[in-house]
């Protein structure tokens, strides 16, 4: 179950950057950096501020939104490598950050005891302390923000995120001010990042600086890459696939990276819709093809 | 009443002058064609008027409204649009997308995540409609990057014409296009101007339709306009003949 609560938050993560990347056609390198604002500052906030989950996720989310509205802002104004780069060059900023910001963050040691207090609802409170409630906990928040993210790329705004994707030129001739809805898009994604992060923390009880490390910015490449981009909830897939080969090659070896590399690479080259895509694309061809006979 | 105004238009490019200093009028509802050979400023001309490249002088005035120096998105919402010479499209989404996109933009619903059912139905229609009249209802589905190059044109110019323009600029809208989908594209201009009163710029290499479809035909060579003038008075201009026509 603690495996399976850390793959939730991942999901959450995965299909968060997708809206950016699969859907807006924007690559982000600096995602980490929303995950880790989220989840530094509800930490901090149940640590020293006062002991409640709502608050601590509310303040959490809210810096990273803001934080991904001063740095999508500042994106926006490129895109293809140069945003890459310079998403890498914020999330860079906002790790070191967290890594030599002792007095507040903990530097290297990071927060350490982060507390699980209960829900308090009017009538009765819900006890987060075992991990099976933080599970369920982490599932249903898991599933409203999912559900929420499923509204937006079907809806009005979400095409026009595509339609920017697709021909950033050709939509400003329609009246498409493009920079706004990347940024949009940006924002949004940074919330719900935050939220992943946000419930990071008390899942651990304590979080690292690792988490605003680069590395941690290219895990939700990697899952949207692995599972396709241009599916809603192929990330998700990704995910999990990307979790479970992380946990088996880590049995065996430390060099985990390099054969989970290797492996992305095998998919980028042979099978570049990702997993769902290319499952999708055979049974839909499937599909067409008995239709025709 | 004038719908475009062009005052002392000039773009360098380095040493050259792709327009030197063009002053032109269009009225609205008036059907023109803009010809003339490769390189005498014609698509830069539009490309100025659209805000995607900016003068280097001179100003443009569109229904009264100072434009210079706008973006194309501005440009565009004041009912503007163009079609470009090479189809620029948006090729992973249907054509059914392709052509919603430019209704929503038109109703301002683009950023809407919660639309009403009555608003989603009406901006539906209005999709269905404009496929109608560019004929593609059937291939509505197919993503538009595997339509056949002319359906692709229709689609260019049914994006354009869903942003329900004052002024449609056609950039080559028959380029590379056989004679049985150019015969279609000139009768759906046509019908497009006499029904819906669109003024409409039309930049051409086919002589055949810019003589039987033009009101005006204005003639460009190297950066600047050297005729202005209804089809029989540009057939006879001696400047034209040896400009260009004669060649």
């Amino acid at each position: 179950m603690v495996f399976l609560n850390e793959m939730l938050i991942m999901i959450l993560f995965a299909i968060s950057f997708n809206l950016l990347f699969g859907y807006t056609g924007l690559l982000s390198f600096g995602h980490a950096a929303f995950f880790s604002i989220g989840s530094y500052v509800a930490g901090l906030v149940l640590l020293h501020i006062y002991p409640s989950i709502p608050l601590a996720f509310a303040i959490g989310v809210v810096a990273a939104t803001l934080a991904a509205w001063i740095i999508g802002y500042l994106c926006v104004r490129l895109d293809e490598i140069y945003f890459a780069m310079l998403t890498l060059a914020f999330g860079m900023m906002v790790h070191t950050i967290v890594w030599k910001w002792d007095r507040l963050t903990g530097g290297a040691d990071g927060l350490v005891n982060i507390p699980r207090p209960p829900l308090n609802f009017l009538l009765f409170q819900v006890d987060l302390s075992s991990i099976a409630s933080y599970y369920y906990f982490t599932l249903i928040l898991v599933a409203i923000s999912l559900y929420v993210l499923w509204v937006i790329v079907n809806s009005h705004f979400g095409l026009t995120l595509r339609a920017v994707r697709e021909n950033s030129e050709r939509i400003q001739f329609v009246g498409i001010n493009v920079r706004r809805y990347r940024l949009i898009s940006f924002v949004i994604s940074g919330f719900f990042c935050g939220l992943a992060g946000a419930l990071f923390g008390p899942f651990l009880k304590s979080i690292t600086p690792s988490i605003a490390f680069w590395t941690k910015s290219a895990e939700p490449v990697f899952m949207s890459l692995l599972g396709g981009t241009k599916i809603f909830l192929a990330p998700a897939v990704g995910s999990v696939i990307f979790m479970y080969l992380k946990e088996i090659i880590s049995g065996y070896t430390e060099l985990w990276m390099l054969y989970l590399g290797a492996i992305l690479i095998g998919f980028v080259l042979f099978l570049p819709g990702g997993i769902v895509g290319f499952l999708y694309e055979k049974l839909k061809g499937r599909r067409l093809g008995g239709l025709a006979e | 009443m004038n719908v475009l105004e062009i005052r002392g238009l000039w773009k360098n490019f380095g040493k050259l002058a792709a327009v030197a200093g063009v002053d032109l009028d269009f009225q609205e509802g008036e059907f023109t064609s803009i010809i003339g050979p490769n390189g005498a400023g014609k698509t830069t001309l539009f490309n100025l008027v659209t805000g995607k490249l900016s003068p280097s002088s001179g100003t443009i005035m569109f229904n009264g409204k100072d434009i210079t120096g706008l973006t194309p998105y501005q440009i565009s919402r004041l009912k503007l649009s163009r079609i470009f010479q090479i189809t620029n499209l948006f090729p992973e989404l249907t054509v059914y997308e392709n052509i919603k996109v430019s209704v929503l933009a038109k109703r301002k619903e683009t950023s809407k995540i919660f639309t009403s059912s009555k608003n989603r139905g009406q901006a539906d229609e209005e999709a269905e409609r404009i496929l109608e009249i560019i004929g593609l209802s059937d291939k509505k589905d197919s993503l538009c990057g595997s339509l056949s190059h002319g359906d692709q044109r229709l689609v260019e110019v049914g994006v354009a014409l869903a942003t329900d323009p004052v002024l449609l600029l056609l950039d080559e809208p028959t380029g590379g296009m056989g004679p049985e989908e150019t015969d279609r594209m000139v009768q759906f201009v046509r019908t497009l101007q006499e029904k819906q009163k669109v003024t409409i710029l039309l930049v051409e290499h086919d002589m055949g339709v810019v003589f039987s479809v033009s009101e005006r035909i204005v003639v460009m060579h190297q950066g600047a306009v050297i005729a202005d003038g209804n089809p029989d008075e540009i057939r006879k201009n001696d400047k034209v003949r040896e400009a260009y026509l004669g060649e």
